[in-house]
């Protein structure tokens, strides 16, 4: 078995079907690309992973390490490793993105059983994890994303990542509003995360960050369900061919 | 307008009898005694104030309150002792205490050290021997007909008279308790008179703490040119309690006010202020914690009277169950108060689908170089926000608690004192902590 199963998943959200039979199997340690044209599912299916409300799922299963997911909230599926990085991260005003960091990790220790970092602990782990990220230790006192610029949310989120140390990493159009130094710097903290232990999910609408977080295997999704896979090279030919190869494919 | 108090209410025709009855042991003779006189016949004119009232209009209190209870007698040792625990919410802040007990002055539990520079009284000895500050303001602050303020000037008992003289500062923040000891339901009617003079500083703090008891209280603040003020109005009351501030400010005064209200079931805390001098900078902030039925009503009329003056007004509610809160705030900027800067916002957080917050922002502007503004925004908590954060591993109550917490904090960082501010966010995680 996988270690993440989506097995024939159909999904609506506000009585439209957006999945419409989602098959897709990650192994443990390996980089799947996801990529399709707008409208296909992709966002659909990392919220599905990460249990957001609002997304109906009328058929199918999702199993992470054997056991399905579905009926678990979303910090249920944290503490057993989910982890999104969302396309547009929240801003959160009011609450320190240090507070915030520790409140996560320690809530996911304690749902685990896991004993919980004290503060001086939890510091220096994120000192030196923030420092690769280049992001500072003012940064760290402010609200999270608040005043943020676009690359600055998105290193956040890779911070998180860092910080959670997930099982399953889905990581939603990481690359959308970000310029060529910017994404380096995400793909860069993205790469210091792969291991053999970690299975990612990386969804993009462009080739160009799998320039930079090279896949394992590359699934093409149209319509709701995956309608081709191969190496990273599906990706090159899909960026002098596009989508509309696939607009054919019905559910 | 007809006189639409034809009919008098049961509270109505006990309070002018309450009136009737006391007024020749109430404190002050000659000029004091034709103010209260004065007072009492407005009331009695106009009844209590009803929701034809445009400034009542959310909360009637015609109807809200249908008995008047009786005066509260003079405390005794038993109603003392119970009063003795008051204030435990600034506990851990050091504070000079003048406490009231059922309104009246209880010397024997108050801080009457010596300070230079600041003079504390009670309101009932001043008033009867005509002292020259209590002569000089008492009713003179601020004008207005508002019936719950002649109500008050008619009923006056007891309060504080706090004198901060020019120039100096107050070295601890001066903590007005107003504390219920009495066993039985009754009703008190307090006024303060706090002066801080010319170039003077200095924290006063009103907090109410009562058990079934309904109070009218007033508190009439005249801040001197280039003083500094830090007043808070602290309010935890069971039954009814309406509080008007009173307020004339200075030229280049600083002038912050905090009111922080919870665990009340019927509170209407008013505030008539008026900026007198150029150049003074104000920032008036509240955070209002509601659950089941609890009515909490704040009102604002802030009088820009002079030009080059800066005010920032920020309001918060958190409702649950039926909560309703009201927010009222009127900025009237006159004619020649050039260069005015002020901002209004106000957002309720509704964690329930009976809660009901109301917002009603008034500009009325003369002047024709300003800038002013208000906002409104009411609703629940972002289901976005909240997804994030459990997405992360937080559990739903505990994002829940930590968004409500945000949304408390946010305002409660402007507080400037310490030692107040976390003693006002631990009482806020208290209110919260019930929720769960």
């Amino acid at each position: 078995m996988s270690f993440l199963e989506v097995r024939n998943l159909h999904v609506e959200v506000e009585d439209k079907k957006i999945l419409n039979g989602l098959t897709l199997s990650v192994e443990k340690g390996q980089v799947a690309a996801i990529m399709g044209p707008n409208g296909s599912g992709k966002s659909t299916l990392a919220y599905v992973l990460a249990g957001k409300d609002n997304y109906k799922v009328t058929e199918g299963d999702v199993l992470l390490d054997g056991e399905s997911i579905l009926e678990m909230p979303p910090d249920e599926r944290a503490a057993k490793g989910v982890f999104l990085a969302f396309q547009y991260p929240v801003e959160v005003p009011g609450v320190a993105t240090m507070t915030f960091l520790r409140t996560a990790l320690n809530a996911q220790r304690k749902t685990r059983g896991e004993k919980e970092f004290s503060t001086p602990e939890f510091m220096k782990l994120v000192r030196d994890t923030a420092g690769n990220l280049g992001i500072s230790q003012e940064m760290l006192r402010r609200a999270v994303n608040v005043g943020f610029s676009g690359g600055e949310k998105k290193r956040n989120e890779i911070l998180q990542m860092a910080i959670l140390q997930p099982r399953l990493a889905v990581l939603d159009e990481t690359d959308s509003g970000l310029d060529i130094d910017a994404l380096k710097i995400v793909a860069d903290g993205v790469n210091r995360l792969r291991s053999p232990e970690r299975s990612m999910v990386v969804i993009t609408h462009y080739q160009r960050l799998l320039n930079y977080i090279v896949p394992d295997v590359v699934h093409v999704l149209a319509k709701g369900r995956v309608v081709k896979s191969g190496g990273k090279d599906l990706a090159l030919e899909l960026e002098a061919k596009g989508y509309a190869q696939f607009a054919g494919e019905a559910a | 307008m007809a006189n639409v108090a034809a009919v008098k209410t049961p509270a109505e025709q006990a309070l002018s009898a309450a009136y009737v009855a006391a007024r020749g042991s109430l404190p002050g003779k000659g000029a004091l005694a034709a103010l209260r006189e004065d007072a009492f016949h407005k009331f009695d004119a106009s009844g209590l104030p009803h929701r034809r009232i445009e400034e009542w209009k959310y909360t009637d209190l015609r109807a809200l309150l249908r008995n008047l209870y009786p005066l509260a007698a003079a405390p005794d040792v038993a109603a003392r002792t119970r009063a003795k625990n008051a204030g435990k919410m600034l506990g851990g802040v050091d504070c000079r205490r003048v406490v009231f007990v059922d309104g009246a002055f209880a010397p024997d539990l108050s801080d009457l050290s010596p300070e230079q520079g600041v003079t504390v009284g009670s309101m009932a000895e001043a008033l009867g021997k005509s002292d020259p500050l209590v002569s000089a303001h008492v009713g003179r602050t601020f004008a207005t007909d508002d019936a719950a303020v002649a109500l008050n000037t008619a009923l006056m008992g007891d309060g504080a008279v706090i004198r901060i003289a020019a120039g100096a500062a107050a070295k601890r923040p001066i903590n007005l308790v107003f504390a219920s000891g009495s066993e039985k339901p009754s009703s008190a009617f307090v006024r303060s008179l706090v002066v801080v003079e010319k170039g003077a500083k200095a924290t006063i703090i009103e907090s109410h703490e009562s058990g079934d008891a309904q109070v009218n209280a007033a508190l009439e603040l005249v801040v001197g040119d280039g003083a500094q003020v830090d007043y808070f109005k602290i309010t935890q009351a069971r039954a009814v309690h309406v509080a008007s501030l009173l307020a004339t400010i200075g030229a280049r005064a600083q002038f912050n006010s905090f009111a922080f209200t919870a665990d009340s079931e019927l509170v209407r805390n008013q505030c008539f202020i008026r900026f007198a001098g150029e150049g003074t900078k104000a920032g008036m902030r509240g955070v209002s914690l509601l659950r089941g039925k609890d009515h909490v009503d704040t009102s604002l009329l802030i009088e820009q009277a002079a030009g080059h003056c800066e005010s920032r007004e920020q309001f918060k509610a958190v409702l649950d169950g039926q909560g309703h809160s009201v927010f009222q705030g009127k900025i009237v900027v006159k004619q020649h108060a050039q260069k005015t800067d002020a901002k209004m916002m106000t957002r309720a957080l509704l964690l329930s689908d009976e809660a009901e917050a109301d917002n009603k922002p008034e500009l009325e502007i003369f002047a024709d170089d300003v800038v002013c503004g208000h906002g409104a925004t009411a609703g629940a908590l972002d289901p976005g926000l909240k997804f994030y954060l459990m997405s992360r591993g937080i559990h739903e109550k505990d994002a829940e608690a930590l968004l409500i917490q945000a949304f408390i904090g946010e305002t409660l960082e402007d507080v400037a004192h310490d030692g107040i501010r976390e003693a006002l966010m631990i009482a806020s995680l208290k209110w919260l902590g019930v929720r769960s």
